[in-house]
């Protein structure tokens, strides 16, 4: 018998453990779960910026205070209340997360995910769940075309945009290039952006020379032997799509050498770091900011009034993925209150939402976001590259050139690769 | 000690346990019945992970089982069209038990923290295979089809029940047939083992045996459990096979302790349920919480919750 009192005890403990469920809502709040790396070597570059504009955004318009057509109070007047999960601990726990938060918390929408990986292991779940889904962030064009989604969204561009243009925009300043070399991660993300950028290379520069790929481990943090064979190739650009810390440490062990200073770089997500290592970029590396954000973001009043809040709240400019994450939200918004009013003001249905977002076009701090790909479910943007320039010891951007969003993103119904292989047919 | 002197009541137990999922299971939410789906898939490989603990031994690599499990799952969907839940765990034992039957005649010779870090080494290895091949998506991994059962799709509704209704139930075999193996004579060898390899070689016992013997069998313990965790999550990654995926065994393990099958998987459902629980209230610091629980289970309770049942009789 005492065993058993032992179990129920036990089992109590844990109940007692487990987080209480919330209420279902009763029309009032519009409960959003946001998803963002907050530990982990993804969190200081891309999960805590985004987490830090989803908090200042939603604040905002809590209190109505975003520009036009965004100054409705909340979602269609109603107050947006937010929970906050960390994309860390893989996919299996973030599978488990996402459902605790649609079926334990009840949230109405889920904004979120950095990781690719996370994004393609949610998407499916989603759709069970019917849980409206924007991702933010995550760039692997492989989501929308290795299945259709009703419920899942992405507001962002993906990766295979900021390597077409990368090439583009060499063809355009650099037309006489004989040779290329890359230095990219050796997981997804470094795989693709390496394997979209140099199909590129070699359709605008049809007799150019690929001179080596080094694709160092992810997390790496010791480039020095890359860095010699990069020397040693002697190649007239440097691909690379390492961001934060690694992109840090490649620029630091690179800049004594001068590898940079030899060969031009064109570092795909270098507007990570540009505020940070202003001595180690050298005048001239080609900078990118997967879309137009940051330092390419247009001169437009939400862009005005993003950076100046970011500023007075963090002490730091936005970088791309705050900019993301805004616009994520901004889009939602937008498709929510659009619904709201279809739906004779009442509370609009996922459903509702989803479909008022399909195919939308708005307008946030990165500019125009066309929902034009992937059945209306995947954005379009326009992108820009640019030359870095310090001045007064601060990196800034030069020679900019800006990409019409349908000249860097493959037109409805098309997969990526086959885009690029097929000649960027329109 | 010796879980002959008072009657043994694994087997009602773990009966109980799956009569408990299939009267319970439709009344629990949703949510509720994917945690504890995925605390069983964990559970089987930290009972694989038990048995080598029994003898002295630490793997830190069990997730290269685990991430077979579920390769071998995903692999059927992808290339056979395959998606019926029991032989994506019957194929995904298999296909774990033969590599560790091959890996066995290596890793049953090394002891203590050569063992260890030899296992990690291994499943580290598959790691970097897998983030390497691009046709199986890289790190980004694959998604797996919708799971059915004897070639029947559950409605949306009952998935999730249906899911866990059969992976309790090969699990509750697994862990039967492993209670039945431990009272055999090669299964009483492992605390010997532990205590005095070289008396028990005296006795005529081989220990590479034995040991073998019980890496085979928690692998395919680990193999069932990564094809049940990707049937039910329906995404597999290179992560699987990450050490800080066998990390997480480790810390089941070490929660629930070794004196019962059924330890680990109550080990694996209050791991979930601190896990879910830190998530929630500390979204920022979720590893310290973990960390912690560890730690007060280790100092109060150094054989794992499965002593707060067991106290009595070393009293």
């Amino acid at each position: 018998m005492r065993n058993l009192r032992n179990l129920a005890t036990a089992v109590a403990a844990a109940l007692a453990l487990s987080p209480v469920s919330v209420l279902a809502q009763d029309a009032a709040p519009v409960k959003i779960g946001v998803v963002a790396f907050l530990s982990g070597p993804a969190a200081s570059p891309f999960g805590v910026p985004a987490r830090n504009a989803a908090e200042l955004v939603i604040e905002l318009m809590n209190a109505g205070k975003a520009p036009a057509p965004y100054d409705t109070k909340g979602f269609g007047g109603s107050k947006i209340e937010t929970v906050i999960i960390d994309e860390s601990g893989g996919t299996t726990t973030q599978v488990t997360e996402f459902r605790n938060l649609v079926q334990r918390h009840n949230v109405d929408l889920v904004i979120g995910y950095v990781s690719s990986g996370s994004c393609v292991g949610i998407a499916p779940v989603a759709e069970e769940l019917k849980k409206l889904t924007n991702f933010f962030d995550c760039g692997t064009p492989r989501i929308f075309e290795d299945a259709s989604y009703k419920y899942v969204f992405r507001t962002s561009p993906t990766s295979t945009m900021d390597n077409v243009a990368a090439a583009m925009y060499l063809k355009d300043i650099k037309p006489k290039m004989k040779s290329f070399a890359g230095i990219n991660q050796n997981y997804a993300w470094g795989q693709d952006s390496w394997g979209d950028f140099e199909a590129s290379m070699k359709h605008f520069f049809p007799k150019i020379e690929v001179k080596t790929s080094q694709m160092p481990k992810l997390f790496a943090g010791q480039y020095n032997t890359e860095i010699s064979t990069l020397l040693g190739a002697k190649a007239d650009v440097i691909h690379s799509s390492f961001y934060d810390g690694d992109l840090e440490a490649l620029l630091l062990q690179a800049s004594p050498r001068g590898l940079f200073k030899k060969s031009t770089g064109v570092l795909t997500a270098g507007e990570t770091i540009m505020h940070k290592l202003a001595k180690q970029v050298p005048d001239g590396t080609i900078l990118g900011a997967r879309g137009p954000f940051g330092p390419y973001a247009p001169d437009n009043v939400y862009n005005k009034w993003f950076v100046k809040e970011f500023e007075a709240r963090y002490q730091v400019p936005p970088t791309y993925p705050s900019y993301q994450m805004a616009q994520a939200i901004m889009g939602v918004k937008l498709a929510w209150e659009k619904a709201q009013a279809a739906n004779g003001g009442k509370r609009p249905s996922n459903e509702q939402v989803a479909a008022a977002l399909e195919n939308s076009t708005f307008e946030g701090p990165g500019g125009v976001v066309k929902m034009a790909i992937g059945k209306g479910h995947q954005a379009i943007m326009e992108t820009a590259y640019g030359l870095s320039k310090v001045v007064g010891g601060k990196v800034t951007v030069t020679k900019v050139k800006r990409y019409p969003a349908e000249k860097v993103n493959p037109p409805e119904g098309v997969k990526a690769a086959d885009w690029i292989a097929g000649g960027f047919k329109q | 000690m010796s879980p002959d002197t008072h009657r043994d009541r694994t087997l009602p137990i773990l009966g109980a346990v799956l009569l408990a999922v299939i009267v319970f299971g439709p009344l629990l939410p949703k949510w509720a019945l994917f945690l504890l789906t995925i605390a069983l898939a964990k559970g089987l490989v930290s009972l694989g992970l038990m048995l080598q603990l029994r003898a002295g031994l630490v793997s830190f690599g069990q997730a290269l089982y685990y991430c077979i499990g579920g390769y071998t799952a995903g692999s059927l969907g992808r290339f056979f069209d395959i998606s019926d839940m029991l032989l994506q765990m019957i194929c995904g034992a298999f296909a774990a038990a033969f590599v560790a039957l091959i890996l066995g005649f290596l890793l049953a010779r090394y002891r203590g923290i050569f063992y260890g870090l030899l296992s990690m080494a291994l499943s580290m290895i598959l790691y970097g295979l897998l983030a390497k091949s691009e046709s199986l998506g890289s790190t980004d991994g694959i998604n797996i089809l919708p799971s059915t059962v004897f070639g029947i799709r559950p409605a949306q509704e009952w998935v999730r029940y249906v899911v866990i209704v059969t992976g309790c139930s090969v699990a509750v075999l697994a862990t039967a047939l492993v209670h039945r193996y431990l009272k055999t004579p090669l299964g009483r060898l492992a605390p010997a083992i532990k205590d005095n390899e070289i008396r028990v070689e005296y006795m005529g016992a081989s220990v590479r045996r034995a040991i073998h013997v019980k890496y085979v069998i928690a692998a395919a313990l680990s193999g069932i459990g990564g094809a049940l965790a990707a049937t039910a999550v329906g995404h597999i990654d290179p992560d699987m096979a990450y050490w800080t995926t066998s990390g997480e065994f480790i810390f089941i393990a070490i929660l629930a302790g070794t004196r019962s099958v059924v330890a680990p998987f109550l080990g694996a459902v209050i791991f979930g349920i601190i896990h879910t629980t830190a998530f929630d209230l500390s979204p920022n610091t979720w590893q310290m919480t973990l960390g912690i629980s560890l730690l007060l289970v280790i100092v109060f309770l150094p054989e794992g919750l499965w002593s707060l049942f067991g106290r009595r009789k070393a009293a």
